[in-house]
């Protein structure tokens, strides 16, 4: 590249002073002549602006631009099956279900639900097998992934497993963990 | 095109026959040619690998972003995803607009979301065993100036308010330089290499939800890198514009940014030292 540069001005200054081996032939002057010519001028003037009056410019560009796309395309494996989400959904399903179901167990009395430990217990254990181990595994996976994944997120606490392999097998570990520790929860407990 | 044709291409057009004129952009020549050749030449095996790319025209501003494809043949192509982008804006659709530079990842500039996950045009090799179309966007929520140009002004200006550069009162004891251990120098490593590419801020979910007062991964890391700097005396004064519920707390440990850098640095990791730091 540099070979060409040089090149090229060395072509340039021999243009610049036409000499005799050139001047015999105007055809290649006539082109190589703008180039001589080593100022410059540009189409492109600038203005000052203000910090706010640029903000105002950009705040009016967004409305027309577009957001690019972000959850439909990044991978799947990282948005929709990422441990942070989940351990949000999880904690969430519990919390939400503690809600739910305290404020049912206080107007339980006024509505005439029976709700205490034992009856709830014998509802459940009449059921066949698979539907009760069904019902208990709702439970028992979404605690088992809250339980192993806030784990692995106090060891990050510590500044500990940010390898990019350790993060990525670490997300499918807790996946696998986390339903295999819910069956046994549901089935064999 | 013609303003973009090299002089000495000219000056040689005019001595030459005038399909030669038509060479395109130096420095891309070779391509071009051999892809002529392979016009003339049909018969000999090609390795078609088809793009889609997101287009989008601020000239056209109702007109809502599309997917567009182009097919290339990989054996004409070099082996990044940035040449294929090259060849296609040089051959196919001179309109696609994107940034690049040093086609080499030290600038940064060709940042983009390839089949699913941040990553430099540059540094990022065409897959060419399997013959799925390669799907490339704009890094991930941003506003989108044109096809694959996101506005990061907002990046930018984060980027500033964290100071970065060296503060400090005292004068160096020499009064020639400021001087460091080899153990403090070591701290810098994997910290100072961060070129502000993008690719990690635009991974972070939590990010996109909270750019407006999140840091961002990147952001963070270049704190970081201020934060443990020994030379640096305003450690306090950092810490201190660190410690609200968004600037730095909105991270929440998904590790997008890790897995997605570019350059193999670890942003998660400088964030988990920062909190750490602030809680001890």
């Amino acid at each position: 590249m540099i070979a060409q540069r040089l090149g090229t001005t060395a072509l340039r200054r021999v243009a610049g002073n036409p000499s005799a081996f050139f001047t015999n032939n105007f055809a290649k002057l006539a082109l190589i002549s703008p180039l001589s010519n080593n100022t410059q001028t540009r189409p492109v003037t600038t203005q000052k602006l203000t910090p706010a009056d640029g903000d105002s410019i950009l705040a009016k560009q967004r409305l027309s631009r577009p957001v690019s796309p972000h959850l439909d395309i990044y991978d799947k494996s990282q948005t929709y099956f990422g441990g942070s989400i989940w351990n949000r959904i999880t904690g969430s399903i519990f919390s939400g279900g503690l809600y739910v179901f305290g404020s049912a167990y206080l107007i339980a009395p006024l509505v005439g639900w029976h709700l205490e430990s034992a009856s709830i217990a014998a509802a459940v254990g009449a059921l066949p097998f698979a539907l009760k181990g069904g019902l208990k595994f709702l439970l028992a996976w979404p605690f088992a992934f809250h339980c192993l994944n806030g784990t692995r997120h106090l060891v990050y606490d510590l500044g500990v497993g940010f390898q990019r392999r350790t993060i990525v097998q670490g997300g499918w570990y807790v996946w696998g963990a986390s339903i295999v520790g819910g069956v046994y929860l549901a089935f064999f407990l | 095109m013609a303003s973009l044709r090299s002089t000495s291409a000219r000056i040689l057009g005019a001595s030459r026959p005038a399909f030669r004129i038509a060479a395109p952009v130096r420095g891309f020549a070779n391509l071009a040619d051999a892809a002529q050749e392979s016009q003339t030449a049909s018969g000999s095996e090609s390795k078609l690998k088809t793009f889609q790319i997101y287009r989008w025209n601020p000239d056209t501003p109702a007109e809502k972003p599309r997917m567009q494809k182009y097919t290339l043949d990989l054996n004409k192509t070099g082996p990044m995803v940035l040449d294929a982008l090259i060849r296609i804006k040089n051959e196919l659709d001179p309109t696609l607009t994107f940034r690049r530079s040093c086609r080499e990842g030290i600038c940064g500039s060709c940042a983009m979301n390839i089949n699913g996950t941040n990553t430099l045009a540059c540094l990022c090799r065409i897959p060419a065993e399997d013959s799925a179309e390669l799907k490339i966007y704009p890094l991930p929520h941003t506003y989108v100036v044109k096809d694959l140009v996101p506005d990061l002004t907002q990046f930018y200006k984060q980027y500033k308010s964290i100071k970065p550069y060296l503060q400090r009162d005292t004068p160096s004891p020499d009064g020639k330089e400021y001087r460091q251990s080899k153990v403090d120098r070591k701290k810098l490593d994997g910290l100072y290499e961060c070129i502000l590419c993008a690719c990690c801020s635009t991974s972070c979910p939590s990010y996109w939800w909270n750019s407006e007062e999140y840091l961002g991964p990147a952001i963070l890391l270049q704190s970081y890198r201020w934060l443990v700097d020994s030379r640096d005396e305003r450690k306090a004064e950092r810490m201190d514009a660190l410690n609200n519920s968004m600037s730095l707390y909105r991270c929440h440990t998904i590790l997008n940014c890790t897995r997605t850098c570019p350059k193999g640095l670890n942003p998660g990791l400088a964030i988990a030292q920062i909190k750490k730091e602030m809680a001890f």
